[in-house]
């Protein structure tokens, strides 16, 4: 009975480990597919920030040259809106990104009337069409005899960044352990304190990620801030300006530039985050 | 309350015996509602100085609540707490000399062990270095030396409660509170951790007030026991008050198994038995009850035979050999009565199912609770 089982065992792994490299090798196909899909698109952006175009449109390969990256703001009005969209950008996902901590934590943290009309005012930026949005805040503006430009646009930005920073902070912190802020407290540290030693640095991971999706986000929005922007031009109105009357290729530096740095910033967070998994995982 | 084990430490001002009765946690008709919950119900508690202190209750009958309004971590709605003669409902718990082993240890996690164990000190000024001696010393104690670098993840359970022992204790607080500090520990483990943390608190001299729903666990670490039943306390005695002599139903049938069985005070050392006969008891037990009240017996304290003052007959329904006792269920006319015998000689012979039995104990080994029936509609 058992020599049968042992002569059967090895025929069993013969078959299962065909089966598992049929599956492993689908796998990496589809897999490969998948990312072909994903980046050829990317991989035309970057390609084409090496053509060398002879007319104003960019989109047929004449052949190589690094002038455009070398006269990146070679392109009049290119340079301005990139200043302006890196602006906004900044200050507005650091005002958002503060402020929805803070609701964040008077959402999670406190019973108060209206708790529950906030949660839902809060998704409602999220779950609004943009064009909606923009069109609403385009009247508000007008109504208020606003002068349209760099305010607006960023007032526009913080709005619906913040719902981002709030769900975004707000998951970390329905996670957390509300027994190691007393612990904190039971061991002498005040409200002022707990919140600097104990809180902040449990959630700043949540807070960078919101910053630097409230950073994604504002840096290439084009509906809400067309609406908004009077005559003020920030990068994607630069784009969507250029690109009916011919792109230039240095559109496509920018874009490479945006991706490699984005990639890079990825990158080393997945190896920060296995690196502290293998000591972890090391310490036992 | 019983006599204070005198741990008032060396060199202690002449008045220190004066300053030893002056109990570490008093509650004064403490009353806590959440909402429509009464979760402690006008409870007043005297906790000596120096004292193991155990709060024990089914789960949901308010200690964990007790031991947050002492913590500081819920107010009391009504009543006032005092940390010897310091009142100190209203203050936050960083203002209170007393420190919190969470159930859920809640440490710090982007903290190592050392600085866990030094946040306190930290709190409270001690700089750089001067924590350093404090914190080994410490973790010494507990047993946790050459683990000072590691984070908690990296840590068992039973090492994460240790630290949260010491990151507690290296405090020196005048009390330290223990919320069912062994309750997410293996058996093994939580029973050796009862004898340590025992031993610990005999070494340090800091009052413990410790919450468990364990009753093995309360007897075999607390010097007092409180038992608790929906926000108020039952009975508060020493284990073998507790146990010989319950008050009440709840505290007999909570630590350990008794036999209850109906009956009515006839006088000052007699009980009629509703179904039986009449039964001496000791007069203290009846503490000037009268009319309807329960006699209780525990199995191990009945004897085969007539050989005690108290005699009841009956016939075995069910008979189970342990090892170390058999546990015999005995029909009698005043219901079922549990009977362990002690397998004292080898090869003694238990009594066969249906076969008469008479029982015997003393009444000294009997108490008295209040009537557990319903009253008569
Ligand atoms: N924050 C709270 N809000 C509402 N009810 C609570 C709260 N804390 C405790 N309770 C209620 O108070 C009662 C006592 O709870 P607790 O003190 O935790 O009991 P124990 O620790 O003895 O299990 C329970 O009925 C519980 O549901
Ligand atoms: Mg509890």
């Amino acid at each position: 009975m058992s020599a049968v089982a042992v002569r059967a065992r090895p025929r069993r792994n013969a078959a299962a480990s065909i089966w598992a490299g049929v599956r492993y090798h689908v796998l990496t196909v589809y897999s490969a597919l998948f990312f072909l899909y994903l980046l050829l698109p990317i991989a035309v952006v970057i390609l084409f920030s090496f053509n060398h175009p002879t007319g104003k449109f960019n989109y047929t390969w004449q052949g190589f040259t690094w002038d455009n990256w070398r006269y990146w703001n070679g392109v009049p009005g290119l340079q301005s809106a990139i200043t302006l969209s890196l602006e906004i950008a900044i200050l507005a996902s650091i005002v958002a990104t503060v402020l929805g901590t803070l609701i964040a934590l008077a959402l999670v943290r406190y019973g108060f009337r209206g708790r529950g009309a906030t949660n839902i005012l809060i998704f409602l930026p999220l779950s609004t069409p943009e064009i909606v949005l923009g069109a609403s805040l385009l009247t508000l503006f007008l109504n208020l005899n606003v002068v349209f430009g760099f305010w607006t646009i960023l007032i526009a930005h913080i709005m619906f960044c913040i719902s981002f920073a709030v769900v975004t902070v707000k998951a970390r912190l329905v996670g957390f352990d509300r027994h190691l802020e007393e612990a904190a407290m039971d061991l002498g540290a005040n409200e002022w304190v707990t919140f600097q030693r104990v809180t902040l640095p449990l959630i700043a991971p949540a807070i960078l990620s919101a910053l630097l999706l409230c950073f994604a986000i504002s840096v290439d929005d084009f509906v809400v801030t067309y609406f908004n922007s009077g005559s003020s031009i920030t990068f994607p109105l630069f784009v969507w300006g250029a690109a009916r009357i011919g792109a230039p290729p240095q559109v496509n530096v920018i874009g490479t530039a945006i991706f490699t740095i984005a990639t890079i910033a990825m990158v080393t967070n997945v190896l920060i985050q296995n690196r502290r998994a293998r000591t972890a995982a090391a310490a036992f | 309350m019983s006599a204070v084990r005198d741990q008032s430490p060396a060199g202690a001002p002449p008045d220190a015996a004066a300053a030893a009765a002056i109990p570490d946690v008093r509650l004064v008709d403490v009353t806590k509602r959440f909402d429509d919950v009464v979760a402690v119900d006008s409870l007043s508690l005297e906790i000596p100085r120096g004292s193991f202190f155990a709060l024990l209750g089914p789960s949901g009958c308010g200690k964990t609540t007790t031991l947050r309004m002492i913590g500081g971590f819920e107010e009391p709605t009504e009543g006032a707490i005092f940390l010897g003669d310091r009142p100190v409902t209203g203050l936050p718990p960083y203002r209170r000399d007393v420190n919190t082993v969470f159930q859920s240890y809640a440490l710090f996690p982007h903290l190592n062990v050392r600085d866990n164990v030094a946040f306190g000190l930290r709190r409270k000024g001690v700089k750089g270095k001067d924590a350093v001696g404090p914190v080994k010393e410490m973790l010494h104690i507990v047993g946790l030396e050459g683990l000072e670098g590691r984070k908690p993840r990296q840590l068992s359970g039973g090492q994460q409660q240790r630290v949260a022992l010491a990151r507690a204790l290296v405090n020196s607080p005048r009390v330290l509170l223990l919320d069912e500090p062994l309750g997410a520990l293996d058996l093994k483990l939580r029973k050796q951790m009862q004898l340590e943390l025992k031993a610990i608190q005999h070494d340090i001299e800091i009052t413990f007030v410790h919450v468990t729903h364990d009753q093995e666990e309360a007897m075999t670490m607390a010097d007092q026991i409180a038992v608790m039943n929906g926000g108020r306390i039952e009975q508060l005695g020493t284990p073998t008050e507790l146990y010989e002599t319950p008050n009440t139903a709840f505290v007999a049938g909570f630590l350990g198994v008794s036999n209850l069985i109906p009956g009515m005070v006839a006088s000052e050392g007699t009980v009629q038995l509703r179904r039986g006969p009449l039964v001496h008891v000791s007069p203290e037990v009846i503490r000037g009850r009268s009319g309807d009240v329960a006699v209780g017996i525990r199995p191990e304290k009945i004897e085969l035979g007539d050989g005690q003052q108290n005699v009841l007959s009956g016939r075995v329904v069910e008979s189970a050999y342990v090892g170390v006792a058999t546990q015999y269920i005995v029909e009698t006319p005043c219901g079922r009565i549990t009977v362990y015998v002690q397998n004292a000689r080898a090869g003694s012979e238990a009594a066969p199912v249906g076969s008469a039995l008479t029982l015997s104990w003393s009444p000294e080994a009997t108490f008295v609770v209040d009537s557990t029936e319903e009253e008569p509609a």
